[in-house]
């Protein structure tokens, strides 16, 4: 059987509480153990010297844009695993808001097909809530879920009526399976650019309000203690969203978030430039909201990261800001964005981000994966923490370059991502 | 005064907005808008300052009265001008706006006056083309042609510093609100703003602005009125009950002269609804300065894109 040693890194394991110098050991593509300190020079393995470098699971995205079928101008499936590969995941969840919408069996068994003819990463489609993602009657959730959606999701749909959310929570239930809400209130955020604030109103443009996501994380905790079910909000960006989180799971309501690097990297005042590829949904909100966000993420209110990838190719975002896209492309600056926004200022420890990049997704998700388990497939990130990197989306794996991070350098990179025992990305070698 | 030969005032290639400008260069714009009203006295001669300069009149949302002051003011110092109007947007022509830009400075062009109703779409044009741009409005952000006439119609009455200027009506929405704020404020004047709730955003006082909802109530202590068009073009959904509700709180009337201050000046961009905004009797009668502005709007935009051709001559010579 074919050994690997993951030599001489740091390895990091929330699952298993493990942050301790040490090696990896893969056989037959899975974990067989993990050893600390030295290396045991007796072992006959091919060895990827770690050293300096940390070794984590390989991440979880529960939220990644494929583009197929329908959008293949912005991304494919093999693009977007190639893309994830090189951001350090190794599973994604993909959102069902391609054409057609991925609401029936036909349609998840599609993403399946293709999934499997990839290299780079796990993917795992997650069906529509709605026919059509239309937010009117419920898709196929049963035959979605035997076929393989892991969770189920209108996207950035936001499912406006509450009956309708209270039978699919109710619906989904029976299937264990979560649903993932963009929770924003369509009649305060249609049409809108940016988040409405001082600076909204100073660019004079049309504003989105922090209520407009606070009412729906309300109604959906209240829905989610009705019916039982498990919902959980995309991309968290108030400071209300976050305080109503908290106490609703303090009650053992069924209720989580997510947020994303670029929230939390970038306030309402980069709209200044009235750059499109800043514009994004749920919209970049300013300085106090996005402290209450790191509050969330420490004291464990907010309990994953999601790239909240969006890719789109680059026409369509050369337009006017108002009818431009929503979207950021997210899978290749994940992490470098997270160490920037969370490592370097000392508000958490590697330990705690790998775990909002690996159990928390992966546990939303009901998924394997996460975690360096014995027995578990190997799936594995090294990451050089101290190394700098410059941003170049013209070499993005993605089909799309719609970042607004491009040309800067960030500290902290992925630099091996390893699927089921296989290296599928290589910085150096790329 | 020798254009070609003129100092810089710092200007840049563009003029974006007024935000952006200092107290000294919007006097400088304002004197040079003095010197054209003398120079083409009151503008009916023509001057050739802009000689060999091809200015392009990109307007995407409809407007007559802008299109044309444009238009004559570059005729009159001697500009080529060219003309280009459209209502639909990217997505509607297949085009996006950007290559529609290019395209036409292709075609050897200087400056580009640019409406739009997007805000920021100046600042993309800006980005992506090589000609100096000039903002002639951009959807709800700022008009700076518009409080540059603004602010010579009032300076020619009385110093704008220590002056109080009320804006009234749909600050919003209103390019026209946001650019006089940052300008009649850097000129030292003090700036309330006035109308329904729903039409002032709250955070407009961190522009450093007083925020009123009764007209009759600030009145007598405001030396100027700038009654803003209620842009129904812009507004989704109802933002007040009813037109006569608006009249009947917002509107100039007869009897609130009245009760105004002493030589209160009136200001209203326009086009005018009449009987909504203000009667006719206010919109002709002698405290009204309406038509004042519309001649000064041509005297400010011949300065603004001389100012803008200096600066493109300059960069020429460098390069």
């Amino acid at each position: 059987m074919h050994r690997r040693l993951i030599a001489n890194g740091t390895v990091i394991d929330p699952a298993n509480d493990i942050d301790q110098t040490g090696s990896l050991l893969i056989e037959g593509g899975q974990v067989s153990g993990f050893i600390p300190g030295d290396v045991p020079a007796d072992i006959e393995a091919e060895v990827i010297d770690a050293t300096g470098l940390l070794v984590a699971p390989g991440f979880v995205d529960t939220h990644v844009c494929v583009g197929e079928p329908g959008f293949e101008e912005d991304e494919t499936i093999a693009s977007a695993a190639l893309a994830a590969a090189a951001g350090g995941i190794t599973s994604i969840a993909t959102m069902p808001s391609t054409n057609p919408v991925v609401d029936n069996r036909g349609a998840a068994e599609f993403v399946k097909h293709q999934a499997a003819q990839v290299a780079g990463c796990r993917v795992y489609p997650m069906g529509a809530v709605t026919r059509g993602i239309d937010g009117k009657e419920l898709a196929e959730i049963g035959q979605l879920a035997e076929f393989g959606a892991v969770a189920f999701t209108d996207a950035k749909s936001p499912i406006a009526n509450a009956e309708i959310m209270r039978r699919a929570l109710e619906y989904t239930g029976m299937f264990n399976c979560p649903i993932l809400h963009n929770a924003i209130v369509p009649e305060l955020s249609e049409t809108g650019v940016m988040h409405e604030g001082f600076q909204s109103t100073r660019l004079g443009l049309r504003g989105i309000p922090a209520a407009a996501q606070d009412i729906m994380t309300g109604r959906d905790i209240a829905l989610a203690e009705l019916t039982g079910g498990r919902v959980h909000i995309m991309c968290v960006t108030t400071t209300a969203s976050v305080e109503q989180i908290r106490i609703a799971r303090q009650r053992n309501i069924r209720v989580s978030g997510d947020v994303t690097p670029h929230h939390l990297l970038l306030d309402d005042t980069v709209m200044d430039s009235f750059d499109t590829l800043c514009k994004v949904l749920p919209p970049l909100r300013s300085p106090d909201h996005i402290q209450s966000l790191i509050e969330g993420l420490k004291d464990g209110t907010i309990t994953s990261i999601s790239s909240d990838h969006q890719p789109l190719a680059i026409e369509k975002k050369q337009i006017e800001l108002d009818i431009a896209p929503y979207g950021i492309c997210g899978l290749e600056t994940l992490l470098s964005s997270c160490v920037r926004a969370l490592i370097e200022p000392g508000h958490l420890s590697w330990l705690e981000l790998i775990r909002l990049l690996t159990t928390g997704p992966a546990e939303l998700l009901g998924i394997e994966g996460g975690t360096l388990s014995r027995g578990r497939d190997a799936d594995v990130v090294l990451i050089d923490p101290k190394r700098e990197i410059t941003i170049d989306a013209c070499q993005f794996q993605s089909r799309s370059r719609n970042t607004p991070f491009d040309r800067e350098t960030f500290r902290g990179a992925v630099v091996k991502t390893v699927v089921a025992g296989n290296v599928v990305y290589d910085r150096d070698a790329a | 005064m020798s254009v070609a030969g003129s100092e810089t005032i710092g200007l840049g290639q563009h003029l974006l907005g007024i935000e952006q400008l200092s107290a000294e260069q919007i006097t400088a714009i304002l004197d040079r808008a003095e010197h054209y009203r003398e120079a083409t006295r009151g503008g009916t001669e023509k001057l050739d300052d802009l000689r060999g300069i091809v200015v392009a009149n990109l307007f995407f949302e409809p407007s007559t009265r802008t299109r044309t002051s444009f238009n004559l003011a570059a005729r009159r110092i001697g500009a080529d001008t060219v003309d280009f109007t459209s209502s639909g947007s990217s997505l509607s022509k297949g085009e996006t706006f950007v290559d529609t830009a290019l395209t036409i400075e292709a075609m050897g062009v200087d400056l580009v006056v640019c409406r739009h109703r997007t805000p920021g779409a100046p600042q993309l044009l800006a980005h992506h083309l090589k000609a100096g741009v000039l903002n002639a409005g951009d959807g709800t952000h700022e008009h700076p042609t518009q409080a540059l006439l603004d602010m010579l119609t009032i300076r020619q009455r009385r110093e704008i510093r220590g002056l109080k200027v009320a804006l009234v009506g749909d600050i919003r929405h209103s390019r026209v609100a946001r650019s006089n704020i940052h300008g009649l404020q850097k000129l030292g004047a003090s700036v309330i703003v006035c109308g329904p709730a729903t039409l002032i955003p709250r955070t407009i006082t961190q522009m450093g602005v007083e925020v009123a909802h009764s007209l009759d109530e600030i009145l007598p202590e405001v030396d100027c009125v700038n009654l803003l068009r209620v842009q129904f073009e812009r507004q989704r959904g109802a933002f007040f009950p009813s037109i006569e509700e608006y009249a009947h709180l917002f509107g100039m009337t007869g009897e609130r002269i009245k009760r105004a201050k002493e030589g209160l000046l009136v200001l209203a961009p326009g086009p005018i609804n009449r009987g909504v905004e203000l009667t006719p009797e206010v919109a002709d009668g002698p405290h009204s300065l309406i038509l004042n502005q519309v001649t000064n709007g041509l005297f400010v935009r011949m300065a603004c894109l001389s100012l803008l051709a200096d600066e493109r001559r300059r960069l020429r010579q460098e390069t």
